[in-house]
């Protein structure tokens, strides 16, 4: 283990949560909130440790293996929340800091799960910081620094496949920084665009930046508690539109941009509108009913469609109230997940193609013994490793969902609270049913369950493997 | 830059490192995932898998906006394919490694007729290599500047040298040589001389000097400096197959020891009386004894296997004087070998990869650059480059002492009007000169870079 390496890059994750922070102070400043003081605070306590790792002295050896790569992830991520939390505790606006603790995991995985019980009582600035985490961590923050610092060369590219999503991670280009670059330029354009077309919609700036970030990063987190439900349809639509935009593999927009309309259509990104096609039809007849109108049942299923399957968790209707054919679907949703390579969360749609494939594939040599078959997507074939990690990944997500069910079931609330309280943090969506609705929160949980729930969502957002490695005793020898 | 490379074995990651150290953006392509996996993960490259011959995988890999492209794979017609479907598939150069020699004797044609920018053939040029080595056998390696005027010649301190204790500015006034000593070698670590650095025993050295001067140098540091006269070569494969018409034109008796008699009966016929060819095997030490190894001037060791050569070469050691060569497939064990007591050892797929690299950095030339030829004195340490003076510059008509060179510079030579200069420090670089700079930075894009 190089420990010198994975100090260096936590003090540089230090530094630019303190960079991080400048946002939410400007915030402050311009509508004249004390918690600029907090956010400076925070900034400082961050800059110190962060200036003495990564100025002082430059570690010599800067080689990294791939269990650095995991280990540096995760620990990055705990860092980056734990330091993240400071100014909702500092400030008192949060309590309790298992609570602020919870809110900002929630908010750099881009979960959405909040425990405030009222979220309009937060200061504007720490809105702005919550919504902000989700853009961070949206796309990734070791990425993001990537793309602006040398961290150390070729090596960084276990790091950069720790913390993106998906089963197989490729480069766009040869080099990482200006991979790193495109990635985070493209999710910048987007989410600029969708600013503009919120605002032309008739919501402040505030109001835009806020649903901006939440969306970009399929995070979730409402200013209102509401959420969306107050907005005109046309916002819905926008939002709609870009949930499932930032659903889609980045890598498609590269080909897009490139004028490669063929390559960005991959099969993963056809299965991934289809099942949100069918899910809306199915779930807007089921509901037709009791929404009123044909349109109005169209227009809260494919927002509450979109929203889960991005992972996104915005809500306008209550879904919780839905028919039990609905809410199914949309737990169901709530596993598949987004593409690989989006900021989205859940299983990700290309493991489950895979997973399919493979089973299959099982069931054919089963017919013929000796039977050569390769799963294939796209026209090549997957590689055995690819494979195996798949099947290993959906192993490790039982045991894990497992674990945690059993352990949040002390406190005692009802299995299906518990089943999509779990089920909403792992795949990092947000709301679950019942007592975790759309309409509800986290408040209620025990600290114990809170951080189970917390373990969950890093767990989740990094793709189970980080953090598990970190409760290997072979990972930390040397 | 953005360079494709075709083939990702010993040499395409060799090229697929240096390449991308000196900041050109690389794809790789190969059938194997496995070695993709592995260089994408030791350096910043994209791997794309695929046959590199086929239209297809090469516009994956983005040939409509490559500016090179390497074939390196182990089939020649591979990479022949490979740099025709490029050249129609994008606008880009295209170089090829060819080594049947068949096809080596039309690289003219095929460079032509083809397109290529540049045929290499590792073997020729290993050959090449070793020739230039024998014809001065004092040496561990030597590499030429300048058109070949100026020589870069790389030796081991003898035992008992009398230069062992001296620093490096004492050499004129103690010894009275007029030599320019560029960089030391001491065990791992390697410098560029200074006036200061003493001399340690076992140093392994780097001089430029007239030949005459040289000669000079090495007598007085007890140096052996004979001309080989005859040489033994074992292993007749396409690399002594070179090497035998080399020496053969120089002038040196040569005899070589082949294993296989179909091989050996080929060779006979190549060349009649002028070389002798031994049929036997050479692991038998008795065959070698009784050939002359104690007495031949030369012992090359070139067959297929790494071990075979080490141990052939080390034996001839012990009983003789000669002046060996030792080929080396594999460059993994590099820093191991480089301890033995080898003379000179030749790395076929290092000739390879630095001459392709050399070519990419002079492409670079018309894209602002002006480093005219490159060598690694030391490699991955220092290398030393060759910039041609075109204008008046910061660096002209200013003496060499008074001029603020950047650490770890050295101004080893200055071609004038077809005369070289070793430079002392009131000697001036002026326009239409060719000045050869030893460095331990490779980022020397002009001649200005050397100042601080």
């Amino acid at each position: 283990m190089n420990y010198r390496m994975i100090t260096y890059i936590l003090g540089w994750i230090l530094i630019f949560e303190a960079i991080f922070m400048v946002l939410p102070a400007v915030t402050a400043l311009c509508f004249g909130e004390s918690a600029v003081l907090w956010f400076a605070a925070t900034a400082i306590i961050c800059l110190v440790p962060g200036i003495l790792l990564t100025q002082i002295k430059k570690p010599v050896n800067k080689k990294l293996y791939s269990r650095e790569g995991f280990v540096i992830v995760s620990l990055s991520w705990i860092v980056l929340s734990v330091f993240g939390a400071l100014p909702f505790f500092l400030s008192g606006e949060i309590p309790s800091f298992i609570d602020a603790l919870f809110e900002t995991v929630s908010g750099f995985t881009t979960t959405g799960a909040s425990i405030l019980n009222d979220v309009e009582k937060l200061s504007k600035s720490m809105l702005i910081w919550r919504s902000f985490t989700h853009w961070v961590g949206g796309m990734g923050v070791l990425v993001f620094i990537m793309a602006f610092v040398h961290l150390s060369g070729a090596q960084n590219m276990h790091i950069m496949k720790a913390e993106s999503p998906g089963p197989s991670v490729s480069k766009l280009v040869p080099r990482i920084k200006t991979t790193a670059l495109l990635l985070y330029s493209i999710y910048f354009v987007l989410t600029l665009v969708e600013f503009v077309l919120l605002l032309v919609g008739g919501m402040t700036p505030f109001e835009a930046l806020n649903t901006a970030f939440a969306t970009a990063g399929t995070g979730g987190f409402g200013i209102y508690n509401s959420s969306l439900g107050g907005f005109s349809a046309y916002i819905q639509i926008v939002v709609v539109v870009f949930m499932l935009l930032f659903s889609v593999n980045f890598n498609s927009y590269f080909f897009l941009l490139k004028g490669k309309p063929k390559e960005a259509l991959t099969s993963e990104v056809l299965v991934f509108f289809a099942i949100v096609a069918a899910s809306i039809v199915t779930i807007a007849l089921d509901i037709s009913n009791s929404a009123g109108s044909m349109g109005k049942a169209f227009l809260d299923s494919s927002f509450a469609v979109s929203s889960i399957i991005s992972t996104t968790g915005f809500s306008t209707a209550d879904f919780n109230l839905w028919p039990e054919l609905s809410r199914t679907i949309l737990v169901l949703l709530m596993f598949i997940g987004a593409c690989a390579g989006s900021t989205g969360g859940g299983i990700k749609v290309s493991r489950i193609i895979i997973m399919f494939k493979n089973l299959w594939k099982e069931l054919l040599v089963m017919i013929h013994p000796n039977l050569a078959k390769k799963v294939k997507l796209d026209g090549r074939s997957v590689d055995h490793e690819t494979v195996r990690s798949v099947s290993v990944y959906l192993v490790a997500y039982v045991l894990l969902f497992t674990a945690s069910l059993v352990l949040i079931s002390i406190d005692n609330h009802d299995l299906i609270t518990n089943f999509t309280a779990v089920a909403a943090t792992v795949n990092n969506i947000g709301p679950g049913l019942e007592a975790v609705g759309p309409t509800a929160n986290f408040a209620f949980f025990s600290a114990f369950s809170k951080i189970v729930l917390i373990f969950d969502m890093l767990a989740g957002r990094l793709e189970l493997f980080p953090m598990l490695l970190l409760f290997n005793p072979a990972t930390w020898r040397k | 830059m953005n360079i494709i490379i075709i083939g990702c074995g010993k040499v395409g990651e060799a090229l697929a490192e240096q390449l991308n150290e000196q900041g050109n953006n690389i794809t790789v392509i190969d059938t194997d995932m496995k070695k993709l996996n592995s260089v994408s993960s030791k350096c910043d490259v994209m791997g794309v898998n695929g046959n590199g011959a086929t239209h297809l995988v090469q516009q994956e890999a983005g040939i409509e906006s490559a500016d090179l492209m390497i074939a390196v794979t182990g089939s020649d017609e591979l990479n022949l394919l490979c740099c025709l479907i490029a050249k129609k598939a994008g606008n880009c150069k295209t170089i090829a490694r060819v080594r049947s020699p068949q096809y080596s004797k039309e690289a003219p044609f095929l460079k032509d007729e083809l397109g290529l920018a540049m045929v290499i053939n590792p073997e020729y040029a290993a050959a090449a290599e070793i020739a230039r080595v024998l014809r001065f056998p004092s040496a561990m390696r030597i590499d030429t500047f300048c058109r070949g005027r100026v020589e870069l010649i790389k030796l081991r301190l003898p035992e008992n040298c009398p230069l062992v204790g001296l620093a490096v500015k004492e050499l004129s006034s103690k010894l009275g040589c007029d030599v320019l000593v560029c960089t030391i070698e001491r065990g791992d670590e390697a410098y560029i001389a200074n006036g200061n650095t003493v001399f340690e025993e076992r140093d392994v050295i780097s001089i430029i000097a007239s030949p005459k001067k040289a000669n000079d140098f090495f007598r007085k540091i007890n140096y052996k400096s004979k001309s080989v006269k005859d040489a033994m070569i074992v292993g007749g494969g396409e690399l002594g197959h070179y090497l035998c018409d080399m020496l053969v034109n120089d002038g040196v008796s040569v005899k070589i020891i082949e294993k296989d008699p179909q091989r050996s009966d080929e060779l006979c016929a190549q060349w009649g009386g002028a070389v002798t060819v031994i049929n036997g095997d050479a692991s038998d030490q008795e065959v070698l004894l009784e050939e002359g190894l104690a007495q031949t001037g030369a012992f090359v060791a070139l067959t297929n296997l790494d071990e075979e050569n080490i141990l052939l070469s080390l034996f001839a050691r012990s009983t003789g004087n000669a002046k060996l060569v030792t080929k080396i497939n594999r460059i993994d064990f590099e820093d191991v070998i480089k301890h033995l007591d080898l003379d000179t050892i030749i790395y076929p797929k290092n000739i390879t990869s630095d001459t392709i690299v050399r070519y990419v950095r002079s492409l670079k030339n018309t894209q602002g650059s002006n480093v005219e030829q490159l060598h690694q004195v030391i490699k991955g340490k220092i290398e030393a480059a060759e910039f041609i003076i075109r204008d008046k510059s910061s660096v002209t008509g200013t003496p060499l002492m008074n001029l603020k060179l950047k650490s770890g510079i050295l101004v080893a030579a200055i071609l004038r009007e077809k005369k070289v200069v070793i430079p002392r420090g009131s000697d001036t670089v002026e326009p239409g000169d060719t000045v050869v700079i030893v460095s331990d930075r490779s980022e020397l894009h002009d001649i200005t870079d050397i100042l601080r």
